[in-house]
């Protein structure tokens, strides 16, 4: 238990260090991508009988909930590959699923902190949704998913660089693909079939529904359940891998 | 007791046997010396002893018990300094005290007071709140210590723990390393310098390409081979050779005057037993 608190308060730390630095940084795109698809893009277009804006917001938190969990990875690679702070974990007596569990908090809380910006900038748009437990649950589930595999990703790559890869090639492309800018319904089938396996899929959905105050999609919050089961899973298995 | 036993370990790399089956141990209480050239394996063997790198073979007990049966139990009893610093550049000594201790299990209070205690020695308090970033490399070096040092390890590791320190602060680390003993506890040092060692250690053992040369007591080392030494410059480079006493070297050195070479008297030091068994330079 202390090994989890060990693990996740180190992370906090530094977040606190830079916390400044960090608002700052989480709240561009948001501000950029609401600016340039929201105003400037968005002004004539509705999707199911709503503004974009509306549509999008959420779209922007399921985004910003997955890329933000899933850059614990980047700290976690600077603590392997730069400064060695991992080897001082693993001499410490903390099991791997505290290592696991502290490091996925704080990919949640980093995400919970950029959702929290993302929503003060929503207000300030005088845009209002509904934040029920719903909603908060499919940001902590996608959070909690993309952190853990954030988590295997910086286990198993042997270099800084090979991250880049795994960010270029799987998180972006799903960022803008999985229900967050525009409805998946609008792809041609085969296509849609393809999207509808993503995780950030069910994620935006279970989001955007909650937000709009409409019922709780039960389907996509068990997919999600499952989902950070087998992610958890695959970061504890993940770990051991680190050592050479 | 054995504090610590090792028993054919081995490790390799890709094919690369970095460790070929070495087996020692250490007394409890005492310091013990791996002497050896760059890649001779000496920080391999002690992470694997460390849970960092996984072991190839053999086996490897903490007071009897099978550190790789017990992973955790194992860590709890060992004390690390690195070879390569691995601070948290961007908090400050103190956090880094502090994530060191919970993730070893300590409570606040027993963090606060040990840490406390540690200041003392490693004059560190000034620099408490002060970031890692900010420390000159002697101080983070200080720091590494320090660390290890906190949740008080039974066993304690030490990868060429004064390299890059200036000789006052080696000499103050020298004197804490002896006191860290007389404490109980048990050390594994490696190191390049001759003259620590022979300063620190109880024995030493000479390890070279992933082997165990030879392992005995410093004094013991260097009898062997005499105690006296005449290094005879060559013109491709210099020979010595040992004297059981003054007496037989100086006649030596009196046979050899006709010849104009140049030669040096002194006493055998370890860095002879060394070149004598490995057949190399530390
Ligand atoms: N992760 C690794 N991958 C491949 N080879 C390695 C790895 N770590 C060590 N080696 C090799 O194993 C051998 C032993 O290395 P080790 O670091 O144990 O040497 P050392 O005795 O500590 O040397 P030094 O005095 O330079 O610190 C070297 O040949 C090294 O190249
Ligand atoms: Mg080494």
């Amino acid at each position: 238990m202390k090994g989890f608190l060990a693990v996740y308060l180190r992370e906090l730390l530094i977040m606190w260090h830079r916390l400044p630095r960090m608002v700052l940084s989480f709240s561009v795109s948001p501000v950029l991508y609401l600016v340039a698809f929201g105003l400037g893009l968005g002004k004539h277009i509705t999707i199911h009988g709503r503004p974009y804006l509306e549509f999008l917001i959420p779209g922007l938190v399921a985004a910003s909930s997955m890329m933000q969990g899933f850059g614990i990875n980047v700290e976690i690679n600077v603590a392997r590959f730069y400064m060695r702070v991992f080897e001082e974990i693993q001499a410490a007596p903390v099991s791997n699923l505290a290592y696991v569990l502290g490091e996925i908090l704080a990919g949640v809380s980093r995400a919970f902190l950029s959702v929290s910006i993302i929503l003060f900038i929503t207000a300030l748009a005088r845009v209002s949704f509904s934040y029920g437990p719903a909603f908060w649950a499919g940001v902590f589930l996608n959070s909690f998913i993309f952190a853990a595999l954030g988590v295997t990703s910086a286990m198993l790559i042997k270099s800084h660089a090979d991250q880049a890869l795994v960010s270029n090639f799987i998180i972006t492309p799903m960022a803008f693909l999985g229900g967050t800018f525009f409805p998946v319904g609008n792809m041609p089938g085969p296509v849609q079939i393809i999207l509808k396996t993503l995780p950030l899929t069910h994620a935006s959905r279970l989001i955007r529904q909650a937000a709009y105050g409409q019922k709780i999609l039960w389907n996509d919050l068990g997919i999600l359940v499952a989902l950070a089961g087998a992610s958890l899973l695959l970061a504890y298995w993940s770990v051991d891998k680190a050592r050479d | 007791m054995m504090a610590v036993e090792v028993k054919d370990l081995r490790k390799s790399y890709n094919g690369f046997e970095a460790l070929k089956g070495i087996s020692f141990h250490l007394e409890k209480g005492e310091i013990f010396a791996l002497l050896g050239p760059n890649g001779a394996g000496k920080t391999t063997t002690i992470r694997i002893l460390c849970g960092l790198t996984r072991p190839g073979g053999g086996q490897a007990f903490f007071f009897g018990m099978d550190i790789f049966k017990n992973p955790l139990k194992a860590k709890k009893l060992a004390g690390l300094v690195p070879q390569a610093l691995n601070l948290d550049l961007d908090l400050t000594v103190w956090e880094n005290l502090l994530i060191h201790g919970l993730l070893f299990g300590l409570s606040l209070q027993e963090i606060k007071e040990q840490g406390q205690s540690l200041m003392e020695f490693s004059g560190l308090r000034a620099r408490l709140h002060h970031k890692v970033r900010t420390l000159s490399g002697g101080m983070r070096r200080r720091v590494l210590i320090t660390r290890a040092l906190l949740h008080r390890p039974r066993i304690l590791f030490l990868d060429e723990p004064t390299v890059g320190l200036d000789p006052h602060i080696r000499r103050k680390l020298w004197g804490l390393i002896k006191r860290i003993q007389q404490q109980g506890t048990t050390i594994l040092l490696t190191t390049h310098y001759i003259e620590e060692a022979e300063f620190l250690a109880n024995r030493v053992a000479f390890i070279d390409n992933g082997t165990l040369v030879i392992v005995d007591k410093p004094q013991n080392l260097t009898s062997r081979l005499g105690k006296y030494a005449v290094d005879i410059v060559q013109e491709d480079g210099l020979e010595t050779k040992y004297f059981p006493d003054r007496q037989s070297a100086e006649d030596f050195i009196l046979s050899r005057r006709e010849t104009g070479t140049t030669v040096t008297l002194r006493r055998v030091n370890l860095e002879d037993a060394f070149v004598y068994f490995t057949g190399k330079r530390v």
